[in-house]
């Protein structure tokens, strides 16, 4: 990047790590700490709404919704991950395909399934064979919010599923008595009233999801846990102008930075919406802060 | 959920519109961690033995070729499921592969596996023995008198050995060649090359016969005008056996 960078061997330390640290490589390690935030941001929204759906789901009064949402949790939350990351993005990738196969090239004799192999026509494609890499970068990028939004949801529903029975009952018999409907009940007592039971289990959920990222590689997404691994591996000389041992430690060290401050970051604002949603309510921390402005 | 699923076909949709009628591309999967195979040079770029072949393989084919990383463990796994159409990623030729995926001709002969140790007296017959998952050398370690322990890259294989959880390292004798020369005496060769595998070819799958004929025609090519020669000198060194 340096004009200086030209011969590195010549070069004293600092001026050396100016130059390593500008690499090519660098830059993809640097902006992959880009990517993993930007798919927590996406997938963070996303699974809450999922794990909202679920619980939904799950107390419905309806049989058939109410087994659908108590199986989505329960199977999800059986299923380890890494067999999902592994299995179930590549099901759901045929599946997208298939579906397509069957509406862009119905005239296709051959069969989809050769043996090991998984054929559909050219057009039916996702993303097409002939697309940039960064459009295939963009729909593994899909993937993983939708799988990552499916598994944590499940954990989601089931906490939330909790924080909506922890709501006092004599709360919603209030409302009962004013004469509202389940409804009304429903979204203007018991939703307002249970974040504060479940926001402790959502946090919790929520560094799972920050440390869960290094799975990405699976689906072909280059974290920053892949490139620290790639960078801090050996190189010798031959293949690089920056020769160096096992400096993993070191990148695994930044990593643990970064890790330390996306959960004190983390703790902070949660810390302030526990604040926030717990005033005026009926419990121990509603209570408190009760006392404390009127003191 | 509907949002992001939608959103995704959307762009989807558009790339097809866009790029319909445009040239078909092969996308050749690697792993990017197995010097000189391959590996990402200091631009970010993949690297290497294979890369400069690959390269070769698809101007003679008339094909235009783009390069994919992908973690060695679901590498065959993303091949037939049609995330990319090749695997170049000094995969050598076995039988239980060629069950899963095709393979071309070998661009590389047969390979010697070698044991690397810490030291001269190193007990690569009985003693543990490091090796990367899923690869011809676990397999034979496996079938020994030696405890096998398995990591996912080359590279942790060899850190196993520097930090003494294992005796030996027992991997392709061209990714540890270098590895010893620059460890300054820390690492050595022990033991005897094992002959493995049938050379390291192209990974294709099964039904992809004319892309298969495509490459194998190509190498072939390579193989009579002695570029390939050239190009095993230029990476593996003088000594490297060539065709």
């Amino acid at each position: 990047m340096f004009s200086y960078c030209s011969d590195p061997d010549t070069l004293a330390t600092l001026r050396w790590l100016s130059c390593y640290l500008t690499t090519g490589v660098h830059f993809s390690f640097y902006y992959s700490f880009l990517k993993v935030i930007g798919i927590l941001a996406v997938t963070a929204p996303v699974a809450l709404a999922f794990g909202f759906g679920g619980a939904m789901a799950a107390r419905s009064a309806i049989a058939p919704l109410s087994w659908f949402g108590k199986g989505y949790i329960a199977i999800v939350r059986g299923v380890p991950d890494i067999a999902f990351f592994l299995f179930f993005v590549i099901a759901l990738d045929q599946g997208f395909e298939w579906l397509r196969h069957q509406a862009l090239c119905p005239d296709w004799s051959d069969a989809i399934r050769q043996g090991n192999d998984f054929l559909v026509c050219p057009q039916a494609k996702l993303p097409l064979g002939t697309a940039p890499q960064a459009v295939h970068q963009a729909y593994a990028f899909g993937l993983a919010v939708i799988t990552f939004a499916l598994v944590f949801g499940a954990f989601a529903a089931n906490v939330i599923f909790g924080a909506m029975r922890a709501v006092p009952r004599a709360q919603l018999e209030t409302g009962e008595a004013y004469g509202m409907s389940p409804r009304q009940i429903f979204w203007r007592i018991l939703v307002p009233q249970m974040w504060v039971f479940a926001v402790p289990g959502l946090s919790n959920l929520w560094q799972v999801l920050i440390k869960a990222t290094p799975l990405l590689f699976l689906l072909g997404i280059e974290d920053v846990v892949y490139w620290a691994r790639e960078l801090g591996g050996t190189k010798t000389a031959r293949f690089t102008a920056y020769p160096h041992g096992d400096w993993r430690m070191w990148y695994f060290l930044a990593l643990l930075v970064f890790y330390l401050f996306m959960t004190w970051g983390s703790e902070k604002l949660l810390g302030r919406l526990m604040m926030r949603l717990t005033r005026g309510q009926a419990t121990s921390g509603g209570e408190a802060q009760r006392k404390g402005a009127a003191a | 959920m509907k949002s992001v699923l939608f959103g995704t076909l959307a762009v989807a949709m558009a790339a097809t519109f866009a790029l319909a009628d445009g040239h078909s591309v092969v996308r050749m999967g690697t792993e990017g961690a197995y010097p000189p195979y391959n590996f990402i040079n200091d631009a970010g770029d993949v690297d290497g033995f294979e890369r400069e072949v690959g390269d070769e393989l698809c101007v003679r084919a008339e094909l235009t070729c783009e390069w994919v990383k992908n973690d060695w463990d679901s590498i065959i796994p993303n091949l037939v499921s049609s995330n990319y159409d090749t695997i170049m990623a000094g995969m050598s030729i076995t039988a239980e592969r060629d069950e899963v995926i095709d393979f071309t001709q070998n661009y590389y002969p047969p390979t010697a596996s070698a044991y690397v140790g810490a030291a001269d007296g190193a007990d690569w017959e009985n003693g543990v023995v490091a090796a990367q998952t899923a690869t011809i050398q676990a397999g034979h370690i496996a079938e020994g008198g030696a405890t096998l322990v398995e990591f996912a890259t080359p590279e942790e294989t060899v850190a196993a050995v520097r930090n003494g959880e294992a005796d030996a390292v027992f991997a392709d004798r061209d990714y540890l060649a270098p590895l010893v020369e620059a460890s300054g005496g820390d690492l050595t060769f022990i033991g005897p090359d094992v002959p493995l595998g049938g050379g390291v070819g192209m990974g294709l799958r099964e039904s992809d016969t004319e892309l298969k004929e495509k490459f194998d025609a190509a190498i072939t090519s390579m193989k009579e005008d002695g570029t390939l020669n050239a190009m095993l000198v230029k990476w593996f060194g003088e000594d490297t056996a060539q065709y």
